[in-house]
């Protein structure tokens, strides 16, 4: 077996360190060794979408890092959207518009929504499917998903008018 | 919609909500457990090889391994034994052979040996030390060539069933079966136009995003406790104690949370394998599939080649229909081509028909359900025909089908008399909405409509319900909750109880903890689930009335229910004030019920769909879509809506892209999301739906299921759409780029048409 590496970094705010071996994904990493385990493994080759984070502000698929990759860096995992005991306005959306059946590519899906609308606070139909069409769902056929992305773009714009 | 429900027909958030928006739901593969190791499987990398040698040697000894097991170390599986694994008979030796492959393999992916070790990562450097000889057999990869004389043949013991007798012939046709209505020769002879064809689809997946997981502890005391994916608990356990040869009460099955299944996560691939390489460690070993592992080893739908032909009279009356219908089944028997049959004219009222069937084994995976399995595949050539007829006719696509639509008292040729149906009623609710009246706002865009059938299923369910001190009820349920069905089944008892949705507390629990509950499949869980929380919640209201009659010093009989309101005789209570008062009287109150549902009603979908035909690349747009659907009753039109979005885009991705591309030594060359493109929310517009409600007369609440039927018209609606757009008629299934702009070609170059 390989020896491994200590790893600091940040995850969803706080400090954290592990130890890895120069092989493993942080995908791994999040799930088997922090057991973070919101993060989903789908195909774990790049295509689904559903073990998305942002790394420094960055939509990745953790599948693709390396988890020595992450030292230094800022992650967000899905179990940083909430804001403490209160849903984030997406979460709330994603469960009033039934946007998830299964659920397993929801937290993608709400990492890579959440980045969208931090960046673009106002995005049209066509923006919104461009930035989630690297997240697979096979359940709903994206349309209630889209809505609640529309339907939470709405709520947190009123609230920072 | 109907007003004397107060819960039924409402959306609220579902129950398991908060956790699966926050990540804190613990799905199959993300559950650990101390000490745990982890499995790996070598897979076969022919499709179809004799294993003549295997030495786990190297592996065995690699550092980190725990254990290695093959076939050899499962209990032998008497020759001929039957199980019944909730889809049907099935021999225990193809179950079996299906899990670990003994003396041959099948197909390309199939399982031969699995590793356990302190990782993954030396797991599958270990698995890879083992050493297998094979002797490498001829493959055949179709139905029309594994059915000719002199294919190879898969099972040297599989002997052909010939209109329902066994025959000596061995052959990879497993059953040829027909169904025979009135006189079909007849009725051509007296048609004036027949419209006919042959018709072809690929293989494709479910393509649910959550791989194949098991976690597996042989314990101590010789009982296996399962923890997995799955959308049957109780079909796992009855399958992993049938292949490691154990009482079923041996084995416990707890099902985690499931990331999709679709019908492909009804069969069992991992749970036998890792309980095995937990017998050998005396540890618990998870084995997770990868993509690939997916793709290859566990089951997808059949691929099929079908013959169909309609014969209407020039007033459009159908008087015959015929149909020719060879599913491949992948390597062990068992290809949905019964439900093809079933399907394939059950939407008409036709005198005159005659289908034949076969189940044929090639050397692909296993098949798997996949949502109403086998009538896709039926309708993608039947909905195509009907719109020819209809072209030949001069008759309108929607008004030719109502003319001939099924009804209440319609024979199907399949045997079964319809009870109350709603295809009238889908078809008038498609001519009716705005969509198909709508300009088509382009150049080569075209309209097609098509409709397609599932008769859905019942199957065994059990619930209990404990009423809490504080005027809530817990319910306890069997069937695993693949998209929402904890609250629709809640919402059933809610409505009972006068309770709102959230004051009923659904937990979908273990094998051990619940009566034997069939699989989250064939539209029933909310059809016989429901039904049962239903007869648990009235279970309930009687000891309820019981208990006031007890505290009011009343005759049992003359307490009154209405809407959770308790009267007798001057007193009143809510079932809150009677549930906090429940210790005066005499202990807890638990209600159950265990159904075996008859009165299942088949439900109807259609399909609207506007597509624009790129002329320089065959490319396909879908531009607008509509699915329409009899949900008998919406318990949560929310989740109904989405039951139909998600079928229909699913019906898209096998229209236009989806297929197993298999070369010619049987091996899948696009086996990753890559390649095997899935429709990803930039190829769609808004998928709008239209919930026609004819109510079950046999349901509580007149629920029909509604899981299923969405899938069945897109493909034909999608045809038909091409051919409206481009001038050109598919015959084959995924009607991709290259596809389309062959048959533009063909026309262009082709002085007929």
């Amino acid at each position: 077996m390989q020896s491994k590496v200590h790893v600091q970094t940040t995850i969803n705010g706080e400090p954290r360190e592990f130890l890895c071996e120069p092989r493993q994904s942080l995908l791994e990493c999040l799930r088997d060794t922090l057991g973070l385990t919101g993060t989903k493994e789908g195909c774990n080759d790049g295509n689904c979408g559903a073990c998305t984070v942002t790394m420094d502000g960055r939509v990745v698929t953790s599948c693709l890092v390396l988890g020595v990759e992450a030292a230094g860096a800022e992650v967000t995992t899905v179990e940083g959207i909430a804001r403490g005991s209160a849903l984030h306005p997406l979460q709330r959306a994603f469960l009033e518009n039934a946007a998830l059946q299964c659920g397993i590519c929801t937290p993608g899906f709400l990492v890579a929504a959440n980045a969208l609308l931090e960046a673009e606070p106002d995005p049209d139909e066509q923006r919104i499917r461009l930035w989630l069409a690297n997240n697979l769902c096979r359940c709903t056929g994206y349309d209630k998903i889209i809505r609640a992305v529309q339907q939470a773009a709405r709520e947190m714009r009123g609230a920072n008018a | 919609m109907s007003t004397q429900y107060t819960v039924v027909g409402t959306r609220p958030v579902r129950h398991d909500g908060a956790d699966k928006v926050t990540g804190r739901a613990i799905y199959g593969g993300d559950f650990t457990a101390a000490g745990l190791l982890h499995g790996f499987i070598l897979r076969s990398p022919h499709a179809h090889a004799a294993i003549k040698r295997i030495d786990v040697s190297k592996a065995t000894a690699y550092p980190g391994v725990k254990a290695v097991v093959t076939a050899d170390d499962m209990p032998p599986a008497p020759g001929d034994k039957i199980v019944d694994l909730g889809e049907g008979e099935t021999p225990l030796s193809y179950v079996r052979g299906n899990v670990l492959a003994s003396g041959k393999v099948l197909y390309k992916g199939h399982a031969v040996a699995a590793v356990a070790a302190v990782n993954p990562h030396v797991a599958e450097e270990a698995a890879r030390l083992i050493e297998i000889d094979y002797e490498v057999l001829p493959c055949t990869l179709t139905a029309p060539d594994a059915m000719r004389d002199g294919a190879p043949i898969l099972h040297a013991d599989l002997r052909m069933k010939e209109l329902g007798q066994k025959t000596d012939r061995v052959s990879n046709i497993s059953d040829h079966f027909r169904h025979v209505m009135g006189d079909a020769e007849k009725g051509f002879a007296e048609a004036e136009v027949v419209v006919e064809g042959e018709f072809n689809t690929s293989t494709v997946h479910q393509g649910y995003i959550e791989p194949h997981n098991a976690t597996a502890l042989w314990n101590n005391d010789g009982r296996i406790h399962v923890w997995c994916s799955t959308q049957g608990s109780f079909v796992v356990r009855d399958a992993t104690a049938c292949v490691l040869d154990q009482p079923v009460s041996q084995v416990k099955v707890t099902p985690l949370e499931i990331g999709g299944g679709f019908g492909g996560k009804i069969p069992v691939y991992l749970e036998p394998v890792a309980a095995l390489l937990s017998k050998k460690t005396g540890r618990p070993v998870r084995i997770l599939m990868s993509r690939q592992d997916v793709f290859e080893g566990t089951g997808p739908t059949p691929g099929s080649h079908l013959k169909v032909k309609i014969g209407a009279r020039r007033d459009g009356k159908i008087v015959a229909a015929q149909a020719w219908l060879a599913y491949e089944a992948g390597a062990y028997p068992g290809a949905m081509v019964g439900p093809g049959a079933m399907c394939v004219f059950a939407a008409y009222d036709i005198a005159n028909v005659v289908i034949d069937g076969y189940d044929v084994v090639v050397n692909k995976p296993s098949t798997a359900a996949y949502r109403a399995p086998g009538a896709t595949n039926a309708a993608f050539a039947t909905e195509t025909l009907m719109d020819e007829l209809a072209a030949k006719l001069g008759m309108d696509p929607i008004e030719l089908r109502l003319a001939n639509a099924a009804k209440e008292g319609t024979r199907r040729a399949d045997g079964p008399k319809f009870r109350k149906i709603g295809c009238v009623e889908v078809l008038q609710a498609m001519k009716n909405h705005p969509h198909y009246s709508a300009p088509l706002g382009g150049p080569n865009r075209g309209r097609g409509v098509a409709i397609g059938f599932w008769f859905n299923v019942g199957l065994p369910s059990s619930c209990t319900i404990s009423v809490n001190a504080d005027g809530t009820v817990n319910l306890v349920e069997g069937s695993t909750d693949i998209g929402g069905t904890r609250t629709s089944v809640a919402m059933q008892a809610a409505e009972v109880l006068g309770l709102r949705a959230e004051e009923v507390l659904p937990t979908v629990v273990d094998t051990d903890s619940v009566g034997f509950t069939g699989v989250t499949g064939g539209s029933r869980t909310t059809f016989a689930t429901g039904w049962a929380a239903h007869d648990a919640a009235q279970d309930v209201v009687r000891q309820m009335k019981e208990r006031a009659a007890k505290l009011w010093e009343a005759a049992p009989e003359s307490v009154t229910c209405e809407r959770g309101v308790y009267q007798s005789n001057g007193h009143s209570a809510t079932f809150r004030e009677l549930a906090a008062r429940i210790g005066e009287t005499s202990g807890p109150v638990v209600g159950r019920a265990a159904v075996n549902p008859r009165g299942v009603g088949g439900s109807f979908a259609g399909a609207i769909a506007d597509v624009e035909v790129d002329p320089e690349t065959g490319k396909t747009t879908v531009v607008r879509f509509t699915s329409v659907q009899d949900a008998g009753r919406a318990i949560h039109p929310s989740y109904v809506e989405g039951q139909m979005q998600g079928g229909s885009v699913q019906g898209i991705g096998w229209a236009l892209n989806e297929e197993y591309f298999m070369n010619g030594s049987g091996a899948m060359v696009n086996s990753s999301l890559l390649d095997y493109r899935m429709p990803t929310a930039l190829d769609l517009p808004m998928i709008d739906t239209q919930i026609v409600e004819v109510p079950n007369p046999a349901h509580p609440f007149g629920v029909r299921g509604v899981g299923e039927a969405n899938i069945v018209p897109p493909p034909a609606a999608l045809a038909n759409a091409i051919h409206a757009a481009a001038g050109v008629r598919m015959r084959r299934l995924p009607m991709n780029p290259p596809a389309v702009m062959e048959a533009i070609w063909r026309k262009s170059t082709s002085p007929d048409s």
